[in-house]
């Protein structure tokens, strides 16, 4: 229970020790803790402490899903409460990205490392995809699938055997209940603390970027990085959006360097 | 911002899964003639088994051709991914084996391949697995049918050889009302004629063998998942939703979410039964996916001048095509199936076996064999062959009888084609009742 609230994380089966360091995995918008499934089983696997979390509102966590940013930052911190742990390094792709960067800003004391995947400042929302994700859910679920990877994807072969990229973004969309995305990417959209949390971030800072983002630009996630002192971009070549599944390995690499 | 598109069927059907080799630049897919893989270090090898890693460790499992085509038939029909089997009967006992333990039950429409039937109605039995079969044209009958150990619903997209529409919508509700995915075999229609995940189905399958690798080459099967079934929701499948042992106490629910069914069937499911495709296999059946968006058109054209011959014929009692009025899902097929109702049909001639015998000893063009779905046309005698093994009384429930003759269309000329039956009817008519 996180604030009064049912509330799910993904450990990779095992349990959680004081000994051992903890990384907290923080999906993106409509997403869920399966979005870094391989990832965070191996720091499960490596001697970590994983909670990958399932935002309030989506997959196996109680709603309403949070409004804002800096709510679901507090959020986390309260999980990490609920969970005994006084310090943890935080992995966040696109809305989870923003969190943890606030996480850090707000809580220096309970954040180790943060590592944004797939983000950027402003992090705006077109209006056209807040409009559907309003009123018209399915093409926003589109919208977010053929944005969300990269142009090659749908013409290209998934590392992950004999899986399909779009579908099963589609389908883990499908499982939303009304207004979660909308209200995950407004939450997005929103956030204008960006820079000012930035100049707050005390710890080392990893920014992973997808060379072929077509939600969060790579120019922007550049400048977010130059604006963290601690900030160490790097770049994927044939990324988009969703890296976890566009390039496991790559991420997964950059993160054993990250957080060692 | 432009609004987002897809790529179409057609490009899907040439492209999907495969990027050009990034070693030689090979436009076309390469077939990886390999049993395994070279791991870079011990730490690899680690994180591929346990999968920390995507990436293949051994082809039984997994393998870069297969997975090609894996990939492209779940973009055809829109599921979250698939696994490539043995054949198409090595899919279904894949779907089954994932999903039910001794003591469940199936509900299944008795209009079945005859293989199918022979699997759910005897062999599975044997391992504890019930089967009811139930007209599908009634979709309350399975409603009827399902118990509280039932644990799946299964028909065809068109039942076989009668082509029965499977009202997909009504039984996927009924099957969903009941906590139950509904799988569908899909062969008859192929994604380029209906997309059953749009329609409500959960998992599907073909016999790749026929329309998707279409020229009677290679045997073999795809089993695919929408990925929309809540699994945890349903409460009826520990299998996916708990703690499993044979696999490191995986949860393939909680690991994996909307990939669950296909994580166990391939971990599991091809490890242990070991039904994989080949990557030869795989790469011929790619060849076939590469053009059927142009073949299946010209199939459905042919069928349909094919019938409307037949259907006037003096010898032919009947025409079972769902595209005629006279065929009792005649309305459904028109709603279900807007593209065509397929290139295999059965009709009904008259003068009995001796009739029969002379009809088909008498064809030039069409090949008398045990397939469907290949370039070239075929024709086979049901009762005497692919459904010897059901009883008069299952025989007819499915709608056959001893002058039934199925007829697989195929890309010949349409007259050509108009002209062998002509000849070989006449034949039969000389030949009398």
């Amino acid at each position: 229970m996180v604030e009064g609230r049912r509330a799910f994380v993904y450990t990779a089966a095992h349990d959680s020790g004081p000994a051992k360091p903890s990384v907290v995995f923080v999906h993106g918008a409509g997403l869920d803790h399966s979005w870094f499934g391989l990832q965070s089983r191996y720091f499960g696997y490596h001697g970590r402490n994983v909670l990958a979390v399932d935002l309030p509102g989506h997959g196996r966590s109680e709603g309403p899903p949070l409004e804002s940013v800096g709510r679901i930052a507090d959020w986390i911190v309260a999980l990490l409460d609920a969970a005994n742990i006084a310090r943890a390094s935080l992995v966040g792709h696109s809305l989870g990205a923003l969190v943890a960067l606030e996480c850090a800003a707000r809580y220096p004391e309970r954040v180790e490392r943060i590592a944004l995947l797939g983000v950027a400042f402003p992090m705006k929302v077109s209006d056209a995809f807040l409009e559907a994700a309003r009123t018209n859910e399915q093409a926003a679920y589109d919208m977010d699938t053929i944005w969300g990877h990269a142009p090659r994807v749908p013409l290209g072969g998934n590392p992950n055997p004999g899986m399909w990229m779009y579908g099963d973004t589609l389908a883990r969309l499908a499982r939303l209940a009304p207004g979660v995305l909308y209200t995950s990417l407004k939450a997005c959209n929103d956030y204008a603390a960006g820079l000012e949390s930035a100049a707050k971030v005390k710890c080392r800072a990893l920014i992973l970027i997808g060379r072929r983002d077509m939600m969060t630009s790579p120019k922007s996630a550049d400048a977010l990085a130059t604006a963290i002192a601690g900030g160490q971009a790097v770049h994927i070549a044939c990324s988009g959006h969703s890296l976890m599944a566009e390039a496991p390995d790559a991420v997964l690499d950059a993160l054993i360097d990250f957080l060692g | 911002m432009a609004g987002p598109k897809y790529p179409g069927f057609d490009t899907l059907a040439l492209h999907a899964g495969h990027s050009p080799d990034a070693a030689t630049g090979a436009r076309a897919v390469p077939i990886y003639a390999t049993t395994s893989y070279v791991f870079r270090d011990t730490e690899h090898a680690a994180s591929l088994f346990n999968m920390e890693r995507a990436g293949h460790v051994y082809s039984r499992i997994s393998n870069p051709t297969v997975a090609v085509l894996e990939e492209r038939v779940a973009a055809l029909e829109g599921g979250v991914g698939a696994i490539a089997t043995a054949s198409g009967q090595a899919a279904l006992h894949l779907a089954i084996a994932t999903l039910l333990d001794a003591g469940h039950h199936v509900v299944a429409s008795n209009s079945l391949y005859g293989g199918s039937h022979n699997l759910l109605g005897y062999t599975l039995k044997r391992f504890g697995i019930d089967t009811t079969f139930v007209s599908p044209r009634e979709p309350r009958n399975f409603e009827r049918a399902i118990r509280d150990n039932t644990r799946l619903v299964f028909g065809e997209t068109l039942g076989n050889p009668g082509l029965d529409v499977l009202d997909i919508p009504a039984v996927a509700g009924i099957a969903h009302g009941a906590g139950l995915p509904l799988l569908v075999d899909s062969t008859f229609t192929t994604p380029w004629l209906m997309k059953p995940f749009e329609l409500g189905a959960d998992l599907l399958y073909h016999s790749a063998t026929k329309f998707l690798g279409g020229h009677g080459v290679a045997i073999g099967g795809v089993l695919v998942d929408s990925g929309r079934f809540d699994w945890e929701k349903s409460g009826k499948f520990p299998q996916l939703t708990a703690p499993y042992e044979g696999f490191h106490d995986m949860d393939f629910e909680e690991e994996s979410g909307t990939r669950a069914f296909l994580l166990r069937a391939r971990r599991e499911g091809l490890r242990d039964f070991g039904a994989c495709m080949a990557p030869m296999t795989a790469f011929q059946i790619l060849q076939g996916i590469e053009t059927l968006h142009l073949r299946m058109p010209r199939h459905v054209e042919s069928t349909r001048k094919v019938v409307n011959f037949l259907a006037a014929h003096s010898m032919v009692e009947s025409v079972g095509y769902p595209e005629l009025a006279s065929h009792p899902d005649h309305a459904l097929a028109r709603r279900l199936l807007p593209r065509g109702a397929g290139a295999v049909f059965s009709f009904n001639m008259k003068g009995g076996r001796p009739a029969g015998r002379a009809f088909i000893e008498s064809l030039r063009v069409f090949s008398h064999l045990a397939n469907v779905g290949d370039a070239k046309s075929l024709v086979i005698h049901p009762a005497s062959t692919t459904h010897y093994r059901m009883t008069d009384e299952d025989l007819e429930k499915a709608g056959i009888t001893a002058g039934t003759v199925r007829l697989s269309i195929g890309l010949e000329a349409a007259d050509d084609l108009v002209d062998d039956l002509d000849r070989a009817l006449k034949a039969a008519q000389r030949v009398g009742p």
